[in-house]
C-alpha cells in the first residue's frame, strides 16, 4: 500500500542557511527522500511553493526581529510537525552572544545607518516563543541525524537520537580522550552527542555545538579547566561558542564573569 | 577453552621469534589485534608485524592523566593497559544483530552474528581476567550471547605478563594480575636485561603448544635457562611489589551497608555522568539496541550499542527515570561492580585494571570511594 507523502516544509529565521544546506548535502540519500515526501516549501532548492498546512517543518535560525517574531507564530499554526534544526533554532546560535551586551552599541559600531536596523535586544530559540515538537542540535546539524528524524517520522518510530554525552561517542569511536592524554580542554563530559565525533577525532577539545547534555555538571566541568590551566576569563569564553544562550552554558558562564 | 599454562616447559624466544608468530597467525587467517601508538596512548588495532608494537614507551597514569614518554629501552611491553579493552573486538560498540524483511503482510527476520577470527595479542592479566567475568555475563546458564561466543571461541589468546604497573593498577588486590596463569593460548613474559632482550613463551593450550611447534620449525625457538624463568618471575614480582592503589578487601560489605551516606552527594559534585568509567572498564557490559528502518520501511535492523548506566535514559522506565541524580548513578554502578555482581554472577565485577581512574576527566578513584565510606563518619 503506498503511503500519502507528507508536504515538507523548511522554514528560515536568524541563521547561516549552514543546516537547511545539511538537507541539500545529503546527497546520495537526497534523491530517496524526494521520493517519499513532497518538498512543498524549501527557497534554498526550489522557487515552487505548496500551500500548507505541512506535515512536517524544519525550522532554522533564531528569533532576533520583531517580523520573525510574528511569522515563527504564522509557522507553527501550519505546521503538524514542528522540528528545530540546528543551535540557533535551539539555543539562540552564535547570534545570542549578543543578549550579554548593549545591542545598540553593537549597532552604532558596526551599520553606517543604524536607523534602518530593527532588532530584538536578544537572539532567542524557538522553544521560547511557539511550542516544539522535536529539536535537532549542532552547528551545523548532523546530515544523519537529520535524516534519522525523517525516516523515523515517516515510520511512525521514536528517532534514535541520545542526549548523553560526546564522551561516550569517543568512546565507541575509539578515540583517545584529548583532555586526559593531552591536558586540553573539552566540552564533551557537558555537551550532548550526535556529531560523530568530529573535533576528538582530530585530536580537539569538544567546542560543544550540540549543546548541553543531560543533567550536565558543569560546576565539576570547570574545576578541571582551571585545574589544567584555564583563567578564570578563558573559562567565562570556553562556554560562549555556538550555543552560549543555551541554559547550562550561559549560566556558567555569567558564574565566571 | 585454554587451560593453564607452566612455565616449566616454557621456551624463549627473540623479536624475531615475535615478528614470526604474529606473521604465523597472519597466515592462518587471523586478525591479530595488538597494542600501538596512536595519538598519544596505547590503542588496540590491527598489528602486522613486531615493528607495530610500542617498543620504547611507557605510559604515566593518575587519576584523569595519562602520558605516553618515550624511554631509553627497547622494551616493547613496559606499558601496560591503555584506553582500549578487548570488549571492543569480542563485544562490539556496535552490532547489527538482527535484520527483518517486509514481506506481504508480515516480515521475515534473519539473525546477524558477525564473528571474525582474532589473535589478541598483550592481554593483560586483569584484562584476561575481565574477559572470563564477561564469559559468566553473556552465558548465564538460560540465555547465551550467540556473537559474543562465536567471537569468543575462535579467539587466539595471547597474554603478556606485567613486568610493570601503572600508577592507577590495584589487580594485586583483586587477585587478577600482574601474572596471568590462566585461560590464554600463549603467555609472554618480555626478559630485558644489559646483554639480552628476549620473551620467555609458555602454551596454554593445544593451539599454543601447535603454534610453538611452527616456531621451532622456523628455528626461532630456544630452551629456556633456569635463569631466564627466574629472571622473568623477578620481574613479574617487582610489578606486584611496586603497585600504589589497593582495594579494600571488605569493599561489598561496606557498599552493601552504606547505601545511604554523604560520600554519594559528595561524589556528584564531582562526577560529571559522561560514562567514561564505563565505557573503558573491561568488565561493564550494558548494552542497548536501536531499530533503524529504511526510508520506504521495506528492511529494518535492529543495532546493539555500548550503554552506560551513567545516562539519564539507561534507568527510564514508563513514566519517567528512576535515577535521576548524579549521586544515585555513581552509587548503583559502583555498589554493582564490587557488591551486589557477587550476588548476581558469583564472582567479582572488578579486575583493577585501573581505567576507570585514569579515563575519568576529573579522576574520581574508585579505591578511594571506597576507603572514605569505610572512614568513620563525624
Ligand atoms: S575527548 Fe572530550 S568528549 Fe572525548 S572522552 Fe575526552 S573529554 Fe569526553
Ligand atoms: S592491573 Fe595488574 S595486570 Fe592489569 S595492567 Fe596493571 S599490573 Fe598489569
Ligand atoms: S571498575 Fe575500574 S578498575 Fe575495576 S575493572 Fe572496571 S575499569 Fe577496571
Ligand atoms: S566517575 Fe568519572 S568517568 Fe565516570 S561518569 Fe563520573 S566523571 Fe565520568
Amino acid at each position: 500500500m503506498a503511503r500519502r507523502k507528507p508536504k515538507l516544509a523548511v522554514w528560515k529565521f536568524s541563521s547561516c542557511d549552514g543546516c537547511q544546506l545539511s538537507l541539500l548535502g545529503c546527497e546520495d540519500e537526497l534523491l530517496a527522500v524526494v521520493g517519499e515526501v513532497e518538498i512543498a516549501y524549501f527557497l534554498e532548492a526550489t522557487r515552487a511553493r505548496v500551500k500548507g498546512p505541512y506535515d512536517v517543518s524544519l525550522v532554522e535560525g533564531s528569533v532576533t526581529t520583531p517580523e520573525e517574531v510574528e511569522r515563527i507564530q504564522q509557522v507553527r499554526r501550519q505546521s503538524g510537525l514542528l522540528v528545530t534544526i540546528g543551535a540557533c533554532a535551539t539555543a539562540g546560535g552564535i547570534q545570542a552572544l549578543k543578549n550579554v551586551k548593549d545591542v545598540n552599541q553593537f549597532i552604532d559600531a558596526v551599520y553606517a545607518h543604524p536607523e534602518y536596523i530593527e532588532t530584538l535586544e536578544t537572539s532567542t530559540p524557538i522553544q521560547d516563543h511557539v511550542p516544539v515538537d522535536f529539536e535537532l542540535r549542532g552547528c551545523p546539524i548532523s546530515k544523519e541525524q537529520l535524516l534519522e528524524v525523517l525516516n523515523a517520522t515517516l515510520n511512525g518510530r521514536a528517532p534514535n537520537v541520545p542526549k548523553y554525552s560526546q564522551c561516550i561517542e569517543c568512546k565507541r569511536t575509539g578515540t583517545v580522550c584529548v583532555m586526559v592524554s593531552q591536558g586540553q580542554p573539552c566540552l564533551g563530559p557537558v555537551t550532548q552527542a550526535g556529531c560523530g565525533n568530529v573535533c576528538p577525532a582530530c585530536e580537539r577539545g569538544c567546542f560543544g555545538c550540540f549543546g548541553p547534555k543531560e543533567t550536565p555538571n558543569m560546576a565539576s566541568l570547570s574545576r578541571r579547566m582551571a585545574e589544567l590551566g584555564m583563567e578564570r576569563r578563558e573559562i567565562k569564553h570556553f562556554y560562549r561558542l555556538f550555543t552560549a544562550n543555551a541554559d547550562a552554558f550561559r549560566e556558567e558562564s555569567k558564574g565566571h564573569e | 577453552m585454554a587451560k593453564c599454562g607452566s612455565a616449566k616447559d616454557a621456551v624463549v624466544i627473540g623479536t624475531d621469534g615475535l615478528d614470526a608468530l604474529i606473521k604465523l597467525l597472519a597466515k592462518d587467517g587471523y586478525d591479530v589485534i595488538g597494542p600501538r601508538v596512536e595519538s598519544g596512548a596505547v590503542v588496540l588495532e590491527p598489528v602486522d608485524g613486531v615493528d607495530d608494537l610500542p617498543a620504547g614507551w611507557a605510559d604515566e597514569q593518575d587519576g584523569g592523566h595519562y602520558r605516553l614518554t618515550k624511554i631509553d629501552s627497547p622494551a616493547i611491553f613496559e606499558h601496560v593497559v591503555g584506553p582500549h579493552t578487548w570488549k571492543r573486538y569480542l563485544s562490539p560498540p556496535a552490532q547489527t544483530i538482527l535484520r527483518a524483511r517486509k514481506r506481504g503482510k508480515g516480515f521475515s527476520v534473519e539473525e546477524v552474528v558477525d564473528a571474525p577470527k582474532y589473535a589478541l595479542l598483550g592481554v593483560r592479566a586483569c584484562d584476561l581476567k575481565a574477559i572470563s567475568l564477561q564469559d559468566r555475563v553473556f552465558d548465564n546458564g538460560d540465555f547465551v550471547d550467540k556473537g559474543y561466543f562465536a567471537r569468543r571461541n575462535k579467539a587466539f589468546v595471547i597474554a603478556v605478563n606485567c613486568t610493570r604497573a601503572a600508577g592507577t593498577c590495584f589487580c594485586v588486590s583483586m587477585n587478577s594480575g600482574p601474572e596471568a596463569s590462566c585461560g590464554f593460548d600463549l603467555g609472554l613474559t618480555e626478559i630485558l636485561t644489559k646483554t639480552k632482550h628476549v620473551f620467555l613463551l609458555a602454551a596454554g593450550s593445544e593451539r599454543g603448544r601447535k603454534a610453538i611447534a611452527e616456531l621451532k620449525k622456523k628455528k626461532q625457538v630456544k630452551a629456556a635457562a633456569a635463569a631466564d624463568r627466574a629472571a622473568a618471575a623477578k620481574a613479574v614480582d617487582a610489578a606486584a611489589k611496586s603497585m600504589k592503589r589497593k582495594m579494600r578487601k571488605d569493599a561489598a560489605r561496606l557498599l552493601a551497608a552504606n547505601r545511604e551516606h554523604p560520600r554519594w552527594e559528595e561524589v556528584a559534585t564531582r562526577c560529571l555522568s559522561c560514562a567514561n568509567c564505563t565505557m573503558v572498564c573491561p568488565t561493564c557490559f550494558c548494552s542497548t539496541v536501536e531499530d533503524v528502518t529504511d526510508l520506504k520501511g521495506k528492511t529494518a535492523e535492529r543495532v546493539r550499542r555500548w550503554d552506560s548506566c551513567f545516562t539519564h535514559d539507561f534507568s527510564y522506565i514508563h513514566g519517567g527515570t528512576v535515577r535521576r541524580l548524579r549521586s544515585s548513578r555513581y552509587r548503583h554502578w559502583i555498589t554493582h561492580k564490587l557488591s551486589t555482581w557477587h550476588d548476581q554472577f558469583q564472582t567479582q565485577g572488578c579486575v583493577g585494571c585501573g581505567r576507570c581512574i585514569t579515563w575519568c576527566p576529573v579522576g574520581i578513584d574508585i579505591t578511594e570511594e571506597v576507603r572514605e565510606l569505610g572512614k568513620r563518619r563525624t
